[in-house]
């Protein structure tokens, strides 16, 4: 079930194939644009908050929209814009050495603050500082809170430098909830607060990370029918954006399931840009985040040759769910907390190996390649010594490639292209050698 | 050349110091290791850990600061991207050269992600010493951030009386805590001198003799800082007609000593500053009585430094340290001297630096690592900068 949607102007002009999960959301993106474009016409109150430990079910409580400003980026860079705005920071005093993310959307406030569907962005009520996996999310909104002069709560989720999470780090994250951030957004929003409410928003986020979860684990089979990495970031959209704790979120997730297993019993590989993959040549599991300024292209260096991202850490950037962990409504606020304390750049460091030489050996990949974001350093610190720990585990090659987030200086089409087709090889290498042992 | 009370000069003083910020051996601290059975030392980076806790385990608090610009960085560099900063890559050569072998225990604080990675990284490549990420609380209330911080110092507590095989008790900690009040107490007293007189304490020996206190059993540093005092005291230096500035953005990753050793040189007394910032981290004595952990807790969230790695929770106390350190110095004007790819500083200085537009005070920004070469240019712009202030500062 696929449709073909002519781009528009600015995009490159050729038809592009999309799953019918994919059309649906873009409505739902669209639809949650407008929601929040005309939030001063319908009184809405908006609270931009992240989306590692993004807590879109208590937000919900209090009636208020959620804005994601890494989605903004994103959405920037996938439209091409990201570049000026990125210059517009730099020229207004950011440093040409931090966060593209940031510089985007300072550079976007800079020049109007417009959404993707043309609209003015509203001014948030609210910056809810849901501090987690990254520092840099801290000085973010210390800058937005400068430019909006709004209210700004920080929720601080302590990092599993020991790789656990420990009862002292929960109480610290329920307490901060119960005394700060619950009373906090009753005050802004009016609203009081209701755990019921919470409850039933977490029951329902439950049932789409089950499908989510069959859906990414889909990649298992072989032929995969999904690409876990570039299409998985379509699939993590709504959950891991405004839309966790919905029913458009049960229902998106289920209809995306429905339509995995209908390409799974297919015998189907993932749908790219120039429609269905024809042949799985290479397993890969993938680490860090893709480059949106480029990403078809990026995405096409894989499909072209055959190579399908079977397992990503991306995938988990806003949430882990392959591993058990499931919002419990009984336990609403642990749970909460729990899940922020969960999300993968939280994790320490042997504990994202262990994750990805787990994905290695259960998805059976024929190896770990990593995209190196330039101006990342929660997810780029550390990857070199991650690349050869999993492959020392795993026995399987892995590659390194550089690029950015929303930059598109430090996106080189020669040099990944290049050392992709490198990597390839030394897969081919590899297979020949165990097949002559 | 004046003495001081117990007869040292300056340069002797200075000279020791130079000579522990030259070792990359940590000869110092082997020493101290060696001299008794048992003895255990435990190394931590930037910005800040409480020491007292080290201290009253028996153990000696080692900085780890990075390699500077005289080590020679060759596995380091397999470790890292080339944009990501200089001091993990060269304490990853500390490490993997050997020059740490002699360290039971690392405490890698929050302050960023490239710190806080490295402490997984340190777990995996030196599985036989004691690692710890150093969380601190950015919630300030003390029945929210308070109890977190409490029951993380008691743990950290808890395996420093593992490592020494007999736990750690609350007077223990009142004496350490102690000692680092009268430390602190005299590096007070260094900067309050140093500002009053910059010429007579110059920012690269004040450096010096601060960096010694990383290395050195705080006892030790602390009659290092009263010798250098009273001989500073004793002696009658030359006044340049330099401007007064307040250097931030240092607090991590460290400048090359030639890069403070310039700011003067071009015309800039540095008369305060963020660097080696756990020497002064809290900014009055813990109490003694009480409860020791929940006295440093409570120092922690009402009475510290303030820096880009904290949260300031009031948008209109944001920088306002800066202003403050400005105008308790007598300063002129802010420098801001940056690592490069430090997110941290870099992300925080737009900040600052519209607050320093408001207050009228004049600033520089320029970036560094700590193997800086080429001090030219800085020099050059900081030659400009207070060429600036003396000529316009009063228009």
């Amino acid at each position: 079930m696929t449709t073909k949607i002519v781009t528009s102007k600015s995009a490159p002009a050729k038809e592009v194939e999309k799953d019918a999960s994919m059309v649906k959301q873009k409505e739902m993106m669209a639809a949650h644009y407008d929601r929040l474009t005309s939030a001063p016409e319908t009184g809405e109150k908006v609270c931009a908050t992240f989306v590692p430990g993004n807590l879109n079910e208590l937000i919900m409580c209090f009636g208020l929209v959620n804005n994601l400003p890494e989605v903004n980026a994103i959405q920037n860079g996938l439209r091409r814009q990201s570049g000026s705005y990125v210059l517009e920071a730099e020229k207004i005093g950011h440093s040409e050495d931090v966060c593209t993310y940031v510089k985007s959307d300072v550079g976007m406030m800079a020049k109007g603050n417009i959404a993707p569907n043309g609209k003015k962005f509203p001014n948030p009520d609210v910056l809810l500082l849901s501090y987690t996996g990254c520092f840099t999310f801290m000085k973010w909104f210390e800058l937005l809170r400068e430019q909006y002069k709004c209210e700004t709560i920080m929720l601080h989720t302590p990092y599993m430098g020991d790789g656990k999470i420990t009862k002292n780090m929960i109480e610290y994250m329920v307490k901060q909830l119960k005394d700060d951030v619950i009373p906090t957004l009753e005050r802004i929003s009016g609203v009081k607060f209701d755990i019921d409410r919470l409850r039933e928003n977490l029951r329902k986020s439950t049932r789409a990370e089950d499908d989510l979860v069959r859906v990414l684990q889909s990649a298992k089979n072989k032929p995969s029918p999904i690409d876990g990495y570039f299409g998985g970031i379509y699939y993590i959209g709504p959950i891991f954006g405004a839309f966790r704790g919905t029913d458009d979120a049960i229902d998106y997730y289920r209809f995306l399931r429905a339509e995995v297993e209908e390409r799974l019993a297919a015998g189907k590989g993932p749908v790219t840009p120039d429609g269905d993959m024809p042949k799985e040549r290479y397993r890969l599991v993938v680490e860090g985040p893709p480059n949106y300024t480029h990403f078809r292209q990026f995405w096409k260096m894989f499909y072209d040759e055959g190579a399908v991202v079977v397992a990503s850490s991306y995938s988990k950037v806003g949430g882990v769910y392959d591993f058990g962990f499931r919002h419990d409504p009984d336990k609403p606020l642990e749970t909460l907390a729990e899940y922020c304390l969960g999300v993968y750049t939280n994790r320490n460091l042997p504990q994202r190996i262990d994750m990805l030489t787990n994905y290695v050996n259960e998805y059976e990949a024929d190896g770990l390649l990593i995209n190196s974001i330039k101006s990342c350093n929660s997810f780029s610190a550390g990857q070199l010594l991650i690349m050869r720990e999993v492959e020392k585990r795993t026995g399987k090659p892995a590659a390194f490639v550089e690029s950015d987030l929303v930059d598109p200086r430090y996106f080189s089409a020669a040099n990944i292209k290049n050392r992709l087709e490198s990597y390839f090889q030394m897969i081919e290498q590899k297979r020949a050698s165990a097949r002559a042992a | 050349m004046a003495t001081s009370l117990n007869g040292s000069k300056t340069t002797d003083i200075v000279g020791r110091a130079q000579a522990l910020f030259d070792d990359l051996s940590f000869e110092a601290a082997r020493q101290w290791k060696a001299a008794q059975p048992g003895r255990k030392v435990v190394g931590y980076m930037p910005i800040y850990v409480p020491r007292e806790l080290i201290h009253a385990a028996g153990f000696l608090p080692l900085g780890v600061l990075g390699g500077g610009d005289q080590l020679e960085v060759i596995h380091g560099d397999a470790y890292y991207q080339s944009y990501i900063c200089r001091i993990p890559r060269s304490t990853i050569e500390l490490g993997v050269s050997g020059r740490l072998d002699f360290v039971d225990g690392m405490l890698f604080p929050s302050i960023c992600d490239v710190i806080r990675n490295l402490s997984g990284m340190w777990k995996m490549m030196f599985p036989n010493v004691y690692v710890r990420y150093f969380d601190v609380p950015q919630n300030y209330r003390d029945e929210i951030g308070g109890n977190y911080y409490v029951n993380e110092l008691a743990e950290l507590l808890h395996d420093l009386g593992e490592l020494r095989g007999k736990p750690v008790t609350d007077d223990d900690l009142r004496h350490s805590i102690a000692v680092y009040n009268e430390n602190r107490r005299l590096v007070r007293d260094l900067y309050t001198y140093r500002a009053q007189y910059p010429w007579q304490a110059p920012a690269p020996e004040v450096y010096l003799i601060l960096r010694a206190g990383l290395v050195l059993p705080v006892e030790e540093h602390s009659q290092m800082i009263r010798d250098y005092l009273a001989a500073a005291r004793d002696e009658e230096r030359a006044r340049r007609d330099n401007c007064r500035v307040v250097l931030t953005g240092v607090f991590c990753e460290q400048p090359p000593l030639n890069l403070i050793k310039s700011l003067e040189l071009a015309g800039c007394y540095v008369v305060d500053d963020d660097l080696l910032l756990v020497t002064r981290w809290l900014t009055g004595d813990v109490p003694i009585e009480g409860p020791p952990l929940q006295n440093l807790a409570h120092a922690f969230l009402h009475h510290s430094e303030s820096t880009a790695a904290k949260y300031e929770p009031d948008l209109k106390e944001k920088g306002q340290h800066l202003v403050r350190a400005v105008r308790r110095s007598g300063a002129e004007g802010v420098i801001f001297a940056c690592p490069s790819f430090c997110d941290p500083a870099l992300l925080d200085r737009p900040m600052l630096q519209h607050v320093l537009k408001d207050a009228d005070i004049p600033f520089i920004a320029f970036k560094y690592a700590e193997n800086s070469g080429q001090m030219q240019p800085i020099r050059e712009q900081a030659g400009t900068f207070a060429d600036s202030i003396k000529l316009w500062s009063g228009t």
